[in-house]
């Protein structure tokens, strides 16, 4: 995933708590919850609130840039967030929360461990709907996160075999795997981007690695391994590929390849867990993101910038939101023509750029190498992946009637 | 025509509505002459009453122009200070009824954006906290800033790259219509030529202009997509007589003989086309080309001055002509000098372009200049944003081809090109072109 992605997932965490609420008036905002936000504290200025819409006044008086965070009660899981607060600034932050705990917590500079975590209570009913929307909704629910379960599933033996080879100094196995290991990944990928660090773990290129002081793990760094680059090659940044870089020592070989079993293992675990469910709007914000995805890492060659298998996520970031787009799709025709009309307008618009990539492969024959398609290729993509991404991007506001 | 009256303004005064048009610089048929006075003067007059219905009357700022009216507004309305100009490809999937409806939701949201309101009603941030907002929002608390959109139709619409005749429309191409020859000069770059549809968005605020660039190519996604676009920062022609000649970058004031909107006669025989020319879908319109024309100014720079003078054939300060006068004098190209030579060069531009050297032909000019960064032996990526309108593309055509021996082609090189017809002014409840259609 590239830097804008994990922006964009915020769209999707911010409403991770979410589900059909109606409408919320915007008078209801009115009592803010006051967050002094300082370099080394995070202090918020009551710790319980009720149901519903609740509003954050953030206040950064600390020196550097920082983020306010509201994690589920695992302390993991973010279910709304606020990034880039900067030093003086003033801003209101809300967050749908359904009755619970949650925790607070700011993240100075944006990096590393949550500061000043704090347990926060919501109290109250649970937000209620009519129950023909709301079998809509539960169907969509349980529909969506089988799938996700399912993609997990079909990750880890495809990542453990991938890995093996890998390990093993069998690259020419282990290349041929890259594009297939990444495909259940790509599909849910907003999903794995809800669990904090874990994504970064497993799917971070090496310029934002770089950029965010992370240790560079996971898909790409076995992949540069894979498609090692030659003196004079660059990396998508136009930085020389060879500075701070070196082909793995066997040693570090099985630590990346343990680590990113290790990391999809856990993050199965985290998804298959009774307790993980998923929102409404964390279904149809995931068939956003995912188009995002495409729009800003994809479409640019920046994704599988040594093995050039960028379409291959690219089909499965496309199919994992046609998944996402389908479980909603009852509930979004539930709600009057406009509904009607918009479901019919993605179903063609996904029509028209899954028949784009068509001309370039498929997921189960491969697809050609990104660097041989022309600008004139990619454009003609571009704007198949705008033309659905506009209509796509009302989805939210039409399931939650809203 | 109704419909041109000002949307806010009583007309205290029209100044100067036809202070040249009046003197009859052209004939023309009786019929024709008084149909299109009558328009030519309302739409004089709907740009005058406007911009003095400015609260302040410090600036057009806060002033804007009418949408509808028997012809786009753009062309005759006093030249803003800013210009985002956009091109756009129709997409391989789009067919009749799809064109049909992007013009339609293209001058919904230009009647809107040109009144200085959201694209849509909700707009900015008056929507769903769960969508994304209509309007791109970066023009609000922003005055419509004599905002004018006007939109053309390039050839493709006709008749695309492959022959084919997609939206039904290619018994209705215009012959004129056509790509436009090869000139001296030309080294065009084909990223930055051509186009099946055009916006040409001029406002006295830059902000204005490109917001609404943004979000009318917003609409358009799915149906069609930006080929090329053009900012220009300052006008360089001026289209009313209101209205100081300003310079290019060249420091020579440009458009000095521009056609202007008061001599509405002239704006008839020149900018207008009429019924009789053809096709009627046309009438009213104008045909509108676009040159983006590279300046090697660092070059220009190291010209002495009496040199740049000759070459341009006026006065850098004054802008007058070199035979004499002020800058609105007449250029006498017959003059000489003691020597025997011509007081303006046999090839200066002033020269080459001036209608008595082109049977008569003259353009309203509406160009802008442009710096777009530097190139990579830093030189800036400066000059003109060409554009004019003309009632056939011929006019400019001769008028380019007598310029094939103008000395300031040492320091020109034209890099886009672009063609459009510009159909008549809209009615309220039709859209763009409807009658292209009908």
């Amino acid at each position: 995933m590239t830097r804008r992605a994990l922006a964009a997932s915020v769209a999707v965490t911010a409403l991770t708590a979410l589900t059909l609420t109606g409408c919320v008036a915007k008078a209801d905002l009115a009592q803010a919850i006051g967050v002094d936000i300082t370099d080394d504290g995070c202090a918020v200025a009551v710790d319980t609130a009720p149901a519903g819409a609740v509003t954050f006044a953030l206040e950064n008086n600390g020196t550097e840039v920082n983020e306010f965070e509201i994690l589920a009660d695992d302390k993991l899981r973010i279910v709304g967030e606020k990034e880039n607060v900067t030093p003086g600034q003033q801003v209101d932050f809300t967050a749908q929360l359904e009755p619970g705990t949650y925790y607070t917590a700011c993240k100075f500079q944006q990096v590393g461990a949550p500061v000043g975590l704090a347990e926060f209570t919501v109290t109250g009913e649970a937000s209620t709907v009519s129950s023909g929307e709301q079998e809509l909704s539960d169907q969509a629910v349980t529909e969506y996160l089988a799938y996700v379960r399912s993609q997990t599933s079909e990750l880890l033996p495809l990542v453990q075999e991938f890995a093996d080879a890998y390990k093993a100094g069998d690259d020419e196995t282990a290349r041929s795997l890259f594009a297939a290991a990444r495909v259940p990944y790509e599909r849910i990928e907003p999903t794995a981007e809800a669990f904090g660090d874990l994504d970064p773990k497993i799917d971070f290129r090496e310029v934002d690695a770089v950029a965010d002081g992370l240790e560079w793990t996971g898909f790409h760094r076995i992949e540069k391994d894979l498609w090692a680059p030659q003196p004079g090659d660059l990396n998508s940044d136009g930085q020389d590929a060879l500075k701070g870089w070196a082909p793995s020592t066997p040693e570090e070989r099985t630590a990346y390849a343990e680590g990113l079993v290790a990391d999809v293992t856990e993050l199965h675990e985290l998804v298959t867990d009774e307790s993980f469910s998923v929102g409404l709007a964390d279904i149809s914000n995931g068939a956003i993101a995912l188009l995002d995805e495409v729009a800003s890492g994809k479409i640019t060659g920046e994704e599988d910038w040594w093995s050039g298998t960028d379409l291959s996520d690219f089909a499965a970031n496309v199919q994992g939101a046609g998944v996402a787009f389908g479980a909603v799709r009852p509930l979004a025709e539930s709600k009057g023509d406009e509904g009607t009309e918009l479901a019919a307008e993605i179903d063609e618009q996904f029509a028209a750029l899954e028949a784009e990539l068509a001309k370039y492969g498929s997921l189960e024959e491969g697809f050609v190498n990104y660097s041989e398609l022309t600008d004139a290729d990619k454009k003609a993509l571009s704007d198949q992946v705008n033309a659905l991404a506009e209509p796509l991007s009302q989805l939210t506001a039409t399931v939650l009637g809203v | 025509m109704s419909d041109t009256e000002p949307t806010s303004a009583p007309q205290e005064e029209t100044p100067s509505v036809s202070r040249r048009g009046l003197l009859g610089l052209f004939g023309a048929g009786a019929a024709g002459a008084a149909v299109g006075f009558a328009g030519g003067a309302a739409a004089v007059g709907a740009a005058m009453s406007s911009a003095s219905a400015s609260v302040s009357g410090a600036g057009s700022a806060a002033s804007s122009y009418a949408f509808y009216g028997m012809h786009q507004a753009g062309i005759t309305t006093p030249a803003q200070d800013r210009l985002h100009f956009a091109a756009f490809d129709v997409d391989a999937s789009l067919d009749r009824e799809g064109l049909i409806e992007l013009l339609t939701d293209w001058t919904n949201a230009a009647a809107r954006l040109s009144q200085g309101l959201d694209v849509e009603e909700g707009g900015a941030v008056g929507g769903s906290d769960y969508a994304p907002p209509a309007d791109t929002g970066e023009a609000q608390g922003l005055p419509a800033a004599g905002l004018t959109l006007t939109f053309g139709f390039g050839p493709g619409i006709f008749e695309d790259a492959s022959g084919a005749d997609r939206f039904g429309l290619a018994s209705r191409r215009p012959p004129e219509l056509a790509p436009l020859p090869r000139f001296q000069g030309d080294a065009l770059e084909p990223a930055r030529t051509g186009g099946d549809l055009c916006i040409q968005a001029c406002a006295d605020d830059p902000q204005v202009a490109v917001h609404a660039i943004r979000n009318l190519s917003r609409i358009a996604f799915g149906r069609a997509t930006l080929r090329w676009s053009q900012l220009g920062f300052g006008r360089t022609s001026s289209t009313s007589t209101a209205q100081a000649t300003p310079r290019n970058l060249f420091g020579f004031k440009d458009g000095t003989a521009n056609v202007k909107a008061e001599e509405t006669d002239v704006v008839d025989e020149q900018v207008w086309v009429a019924e009789s020319d053809g096709p009627a879908w046309m009438a009213g319109g104008s045909y509108l080309v676009a040159r983006r024309i590279r300046m090697i100014i660092e070059n220009w720079d190291r010209v002495q001055l009496g040199e740049q003078e000759m070459l341009v054939g006026r006065s850098k300060g004054e802008g007058a002509p070199l035979s004499g006068g002020t800058e609105f004098t007449e250029p006498d190209f017959e003059a000489e000098g003691a020597t025997g030579a011509p007081l303006i060069d046999t090839n200066a531009h002033v020269r080459l372009a001036h209608s008595s050297n082109n049977n008569g032909a003259r353009m309203l000019r509406r160009g802008y200049n442009f710096v777009d960064g530097n190139d990579e032996l830093g030189r800036l990526d400066a000059g003109l944003f060409f554009l004019s309108f003309q009632r056939s593309p011929q006019q400019f055509i001769d008028i380019q081809m007598s310029l094939a021996t103008d000395g300031l082609n040492e320091y020109l090189k034209h890099v886009g090109s672009a063609i459009f017809a510009v159909p008549g002014g809209v009615s309220e409840g039709e859209f763009v072109g409807q009658k292209l259609f009908a």
